[in-house]
């Protein structure tokens, strides 16, 4: 069933659930929010693409597969264990930096949001893999 | 940095598994080469424990009991061990057996995820964790167990997924309950204000959760009937595989459990996990012998061999978890392959039925052997390790002074003997039928067997030696206080 309104909202409803989910996905570390959520969220927005194009159009826009979207996700989130141990900390100690420091621009980051970026693939992935298999069917 | 190899290894070798997908043969290779590293670092890792006591990190630099802390004393190590080598064995046997359809479908990445889960629930040091890693096992082996989807499958892993889910509701309301009662999550912490506190009110009924959950997941008395339902239903290598891990992670946590949350009404629990040991033994052994599917069989006396376990764990003396622990590690190595005798035996005659199935002795005097070793530890007799497990359990009851679970140890030993001889004279003894089927057997999966038979053997023989290590194993679950300050670095 092809649906033009729900095209359209697709259409436009994908970058901003995408941005969105990038917003929960940094505000997360202090306040509500973070790579779960954020992951379901980016996850949503192809689930609602694919509901208005079909699977197969919605998984040549993405480009990659939702399976190695998973394992770049757990990729990120082993390998955000690790500059802990090139400074000599235990394994997954937080380690952060801080970029533009003292001006309104101040940008903190570290190796939990690199692991909540590695949660962020690893649901969206995991989601859409689910989702698009049971929507081909 | 090292306790913490044994999870993050598995995770790696999945990522490198999921981006290698299109490449079988590539996978078939790598997994043998991934489980041979794992078990390497396990052996390390027990040596090291065995040398310096029990070793701990504190992931992430928060200090006990605020972070999570993991733990590997001797009996986490010599689980690692004892699964990465079944590990290994099932990597070598996997690409002889199952169709190419189904290892091409994720069963490598999912195995090691497998792995990382039974490793975690290892080593970790804090009960939510430890629910985590019960969650990556479990969503691990609901993918195995209907990989490929047939409609075989799909009944038996509805049956598993449901009775699994309804467990999980049981272990995370017990969590709740301890959480409300105590405030602390950490393992050892937990421990330590059990001790202080002297009486925690309702105490009982969150541990008495925790017992059922573990329980359904161990296949113990009267919550065992989802296994024989289910473990017969996907093709062996992945029944092999979780024979020898899956129950054994719930038998695992009861014991880690026991040891350090259960001081009140020690006597209450020692009669009430004696009892439901000795009814599991007896139930699981008459189960089994009156089926005639050989998966069945042994399914049934994965049940009857986990009540030998509880009962070295109800004794609670040195003797009896010793004994309880080498029995495991008996049990593991040897039920895997009887498994995968099974499916050789499959392999050449294309059923499992033992009805159907017969003269294999004359047939192939090597898939005999390769059968016959196993069983013959499974049903205890020496010099292989079965003998020596149930030397150890039943020495070890009669030191407690418990003679009538004993007696009972006793009596299903000569049933599971019972049902070994009766697979024995069936498919192998019994005159070959004409219509049976004459297929080719894989060179990997017999090596694979043969390798765990040597190994099966070499438990046996070295029976000595293992047995200080499962000891000084037993000394650490026995005396708890070992662990607390471990951790707690009191």
């Amino acid at each position: 069933m092809e649906s033009v309104i729900l095209q359209i909202a697709a259409r436009h409803m994908r970058p901003l659930l995408v941005i969105l989910s990038l917003v929960v996905l940094y505000r997360g570390h202090n306040e509500p929010g973070g790579g779960f959520i954020g992951g379901l969220m980016l996850g949503a927005a192809y689930i609602l693409y694919a509901m208005a194009f079909g699977v197969e159009k919605t998984q040549k826009s993405i480009r990659i597969s939702p399976v190695a979207l998973t394992g770049i996700g757990l990729l990120l989130a082993l390998v955000s264990g690790l500059p802990a141990l090139m400074e000599g900390h235990l394994f997954m100690t937080g380690e952060w930096t801080t970029f533009f420091s003292g001006s309104s621009f101040e940008l903190k980051l570290g190796t939990p949001l690199l692991f909540d970026l590695g949660v962020y693939f690893t649901v969206a992935g995991m989601l859409t893999l689910v989702m698009f298999s049971i929507m081909e069917e | 940095m090292i306790p913490v190899l044994p999870i993050i290894l598995p995770l790696l070798f999945m990522v490198v598994l999921i981006f290698t997908r299109r490449w079988l043969a590539f996978q078939q290779y790598f997994s043998l080469l991934a489980t041979v590293v794992l078990t390497l670092v396990s052996v390390i890792l027990l040596l090291d424990v065995q040398q310096n006591g029990i070793a701990t990190l504190q992931m992430g630099s928060w200090p006990a009991p605020y972070g999570i802390s993991l733990v590997v004393d001797m009996l986490s190590a010599i689980m690692l061990v004892t699964v990465s080598f079944i590990a290994i064995v099932i990597m070598i046997y996997s690409p002889g057996f199952i169709d190419k359809g189904r290892q091409s479908a994720g069963y490598y990445p999912i195995s090691f995820g497998l792995l990382m889960g039974v490793n975690g629930a290892f080593i970790t040091g804090d009960i939510f964790n430890l629910y985590v890693w019960y969650e990556v096992m479990l969503t691990s082996s609901f993918v195995l167990i209907a990989l490929g989807g047939s409609a075989e499958q799909l009944r038996g892993s509805i049956k598993y997924v449901t009775i699994n889910f309804v467990a999980s509701i049981f272990f995370v309301a017990g969590i709740g309950i301890l959480y409300g009662l105590t405030g602390t999550l950490n393992m050892a912490d937990l421990a330590f204000k059990i001790r202080a506190a002297g009486h925690i009110p309702h105490m009982n009924g969150a541990l008495m959760l925790f017992f059922i959950a573990f329980s359904v997941k161990a296949g113990l008395f009267p919550f065992f009937f989802w296994l024989p339902a289910s473990y017969h239903t996907p093709p062996i290598p992945i029944t092999a595989l979780f024979a020898g891990t899956l129950t054994k992670v719930g038998i695992y946590t009861m014991f880690r459990f026991y040891s350090l949350f259960i001081v009140e009404n020690a006597l209450f629990w020692k009669s009430f996990i004696l009892i439901i040991a000795g009814l599991t033994m007896t139930i699981g052994v008459l189960m089994a012998a009156s089926q005639f599917d050989i998966r069945k069989i042994l399914s049934f006396h994965i049940i009857s061999q986990v009540g030998y376990m509880v009962m070295g764990l109800g004794l609670f003396t040195v003797g009896g978890i010793s004994g309880a622990i080498y029995f495991m590690v008996h049990n593991m190595l040897s039920k895997t392959n009887t498994f995968l005798a099974g499916g050789l035996v499959y392999q050449r005659s294309g059923s499992y039925d033992l009805k159907k199935l017969g003269g294999l002795y004359k047939a192939s005097p090597l898939l005999a052997l390769l059968f016959f070793v196993p069983a013959m530890s499974l049903a205890g007799i020496p010099p292989l390790p079965g003998f020596f497990g149930k030397f150890f359990l039943i020495k070890g009851g009669f030191e407690a002074g418990d003679y009538l679970i004993t007696a009972v140890a006793i009596l299903v030993g000569l049933f599971t003997l019972f049902s070994m001889v009766k697979i024995w004279n069936e498919a192998y003894w019994k005159k070959e039928p004409e219509e049976i089927k004459k297929g080719k057997l894989s060179r990997r999966a017999i090596a694979a067997t043969g390798l765990l038979a040597i190994a099966v053997v070499l438990l046996g023989l070295f029976a000595g030696p293992v047995s200080e290590l499962t000891v000084e194993a037993a000394r650490q679950v026995v005396l708890p206080e070992l662990y607390i300050n471990a951790v707690l670095g009191l």
